[in-house]
């Protein structure tokens, strides 16, 4: 009894609710007519896929600098680096390392700007870094017309300029990380192995940087900027290097996301792609304060795998589409509800 | 002379956002190639239309609670009294104001709730205002989606979704649509000024101006200089706080009426929105900040705001030859103005609380 108790207090109301709520969704699963193998395989891919954006939550939250609303800024960095390697027709995972390799550099910069910028407006950075996303995906929907790409795959086809709000990546690099060493069994059943192994990588290299003499700087400033000082930390650098790191995480993780998905989306197609992500992390159990490994892992099965079974199994049961409104209520709640409790800790 | 320049840049860089766009929509109008008559009669129009949102947002403003985004809960709350009065075809003035009747108690609680979460939030007051809009919306999806038809009776048919429940994405208002606007038609060379809407506006400021004066007045600009002091004065923060959330979030609500019998038609799923969004850039381009508005920052962020809405797409049209550029530019000029306002809000706090830590630490040296 008591070890229950302990239990609900460390995962807190709000994530064993969610929990139950997915595992009762697995559970109702095949009595509906929903194939079990096709649901957990479904929620797999979809973690491997959103977990490296999810992931760039992290930094962010333990330099102090609250939830990276910002996410978009690493998202176009990431989508002008898939645009490139088109251009460049670059297929196979040759294709998604010229992404990356020119996504990281520009999510640097951008990155570093953007922490110059948070750097500035200590206390209220997540309003700023939702507004300073939003812009950046407005200013480049211009981008997206004006660049000068020519791919006939990119473009519009009549016009023969400005690219399209879809890109198919089918015939360059798709699936090209997730089929790495990927298998299936029966016929549904599949499972994007490299995809796995590239987000595990990620998580293990965030893990080793926490525990490096950088990363310990950057969590003594998130939880005592005034220690950190008195320490002889440069406050304003680490959270600069950790928005960069956010940002380029976000770079990465755009790209594995469209080596999976099978499509580019530009425009306002990453917009809203922040909130999913800091859901994720926040139903994982992390709070604006504190973010770990754990909490990345967890949060994105638990939040992925509502994402995957209400669809299917709320419409096999009473046959109509609730799924967007479950979705937009516990993802906001969530986060609302991340927001109203932190100062309830401090008191 | 030295002192003259020194006040002229200080004015220069108060009303630094204004006056950039006062420049682009000077340098856009000529070529979207728009006549004035049309220019003139298009902004009577949105000011009508647009300024009762923007009002609603002075008074958290007053009472140092930022950017009110949870206005969209009023907004919701005006919705549901004008689906209500379509479906029960009341018209004219009658709908509106039984549509303003119905959406006030839900206006109220919603305000309360909103009030009652932010008090929780303190210090973080937009950023979940922000989020509380969103997840709202899902609460008003679930109401008019699924809610609309199946639990709350909806006699019109044409009004609900061929499935049987849930009302159709648009809702056509055509029973209310610019009778308030209408109601006392005046002409003046060919120009229409839409004089009731404007009378109502100009009450509402009245109200504004009457309301600074008043105890509780005075008491939220107490709690919105200084909250602790405030308290050890024997203002009850919170209560004074909620308050102004609840009357920002009924004024929302009959600005968003407004707006809509303005429009003629309602985005069942994005009307309210947009309201939040526009609402808040318009207020930060008339010059005020997240902590302070005036009236007249209303009325110039409207004007200049919607200037360049209108003329932006054509100039773009014959600027580049594309107008969805012009249409880009425009939603990439509402996000940014709001960033930046909000970054030059947040920058000039920390260089006041580094200047008052300095002179502290200036104090204990001597």
């Amino acid at each position: 009894m008591n070890t229950i108790r302990e239990f609900i207090e460390y995962a807190g109301w709000p994530r064993i609710i969610i929990g139950l709520f997915l595992i009762s969704l697995f559970i109702i699963a095949p009595f509906v007519g929903v194939r079990f193998d096709v649901s957990v395989s479904d929620t797999l891919v979809r973690f491997g896929m959103n977990g490296v954006m999810v992931l760039a939550m992290v930094p962010m939250v333990v330099s102090g600098c609250g939830l990276n609303f910002g996410l978009p800024l690493g998202i176009i960095a990431g989508l002008l680096g898939a645009v490139t390697s088109i251009e460049m027709g670059v297929n196979g995972i040759p294709g998604v390392l010229t992404a990356m390799a020119v996504a990281v550099p520009i999510a640097v910069v951008l990155g570093w700007a953007y922490g110059l910028l948070l750097n500035r407006a200590k206390g209220s950075e997540m309003m700023i870094a939702t507004y300073v996303g939003f812009s950046s995906v407005a200013f480049m929907c211009i981008m997206w017309l004006i660049l000068p790409f020519r791919s006939a795959n990119m473009v519009w086809g009549y016009a023969g300029k400005g690219l399209r709000t879809t890109i198919s990546v089918e015939g360059y690099w798709h699936q090209a990380i997730s089929d790495i060493g990927s298998f299936r069994i029966g016929e549904f059943f599949y499972v994007p192995t490299g995809m796995f192994l590239f987000f595990a990588l990620l998580c293990v290299f965030m893990w080793y940087f926490m525990r490096t003499k950088t990363g310990t700087a950057m969590a003594t400033v998130g939880s005592n900027p005034e220690f950190a000082r008195a320490s002889g930390v440069n406050i304003d650098k680490m959270r600069t290097f950790s928005v960069v790191l956010s940002t380029v995480l976000g770079a990465i993780g755009i790209i594995v996301y469209e080596q999976s998905f099978g499509f580019i989306q530009l425009y306002m197609g990453p917009f809203y792609m922040a909130f999913p992500a800091v859901s994720a992390v926040l139903i994982g159990g992390a709070s604006v304060h504190k973010a770990t490994i754990v909490n990345v892992i967890v949060g994105t099965i638990l939040f992925q795998g509502i994402l995957t079974m209400t669809p299917s199994v709320i419409n096999s049961m009473i046959q109509t589409d609730m799924s967007e409104v479950i979705r937009i209520i516990v993802s906001n709640g969530m986060i609302l509800y991340a927001l109203t409790r932190v100062l309830k800790v401090k008191l | 002379m030295n002192r003259k320049y020194d006040n002229f840049k200080h004015i220069l860089i108060q009303n630094a956002v204004p006056i950039v766009f006062l420049l682009v929509s000077a340098f856009a109008i000529p070529i979207s190639q728009f006549s004035g008559t049309y220019l003139v009669q298009e902004m009577l129009v949105r000011l009508s239309r647009n300024s009762f949102l923007v009002l609603s947002l002075l008074i958290p403003i007053m009472a140092g609670m930022g950017l009110n985004f949870g206005m969209v809960l009023g907004a919701m709350a005006g919705q549901i009294g004008l689906i209500f009065i379509t479906d029960w075809n009341v018209v004219g003035i009658y709908g509106m104001v039984l549509a303003a009747i119905i959406s006030t108690p839900l206006a109220i609680l919603l305000g309360w709730l909103c009030g009652l979460i932010l008090n929780r939030a303190r210090g973080r007051e937009m950023v979940t205002s922000f989020i509380l809009g969103f997840f709202m919306n899902g609460v008003y999806q679930l109401v008019v989606l699924y809610g609309f038809g199946s639990v709350v009776p909806v006699a019109s048919q044409k009004m609900v979704l061929s499935r049987g429940f849930g009302i159709r994405n648009v809702t056509n208002l055509e029973g209310v649509r610019k009778c308030l606007d209408n109601l006392l038609p005046v002409s003046v060379a060919g120009v229409e000024i839409p004089v009731a809407t404007f009378l109502i506006i100009g009450l509402f400021c009245l109200f504004v101006l009457w309301f600074r004066k008043t105890k509780l007045g005075q008491d939220m600009r107490a709690v919105g200089q200084d909250l602790d002091v405030a308290r050890d004065a024997g203002i009850p923060v919170e209560r004074t706080r909620l308050i102004s959330i609840v009357i920002s979030t009924v004024l929302a609500c009959y600005g968003q009426i407004i707006f809509l019998q303005n429009i003629g038609t309602m985005n069942t799923y994005n009307s309210h929105e947009q309201a939040g969004m526009f609402a808040i850039a318009s207020l930060l381009v008339g010059g005020s900040t997240v902590s302070k508005a005036s009236i007249f920052n209303v009325f110039l962020g409207v004007v200049l705001f919607h200037l360049m809405f209108v003329v932006s797409p054509m100039a773009g049209k014959y600027l580049i030859g594309e107008a969805q550029l012009g249409e880009y530019f425009r939603v990439f000029v509402s996000y940014g103005i709001i960033s930046l306002a909000l970054v030059l809000h947040a920058w000039r706090r920390q260089k006041e609380k580094d200047r008052t830590r300095r002179s502290l630490r200036g104090l204990q040296a001597e």
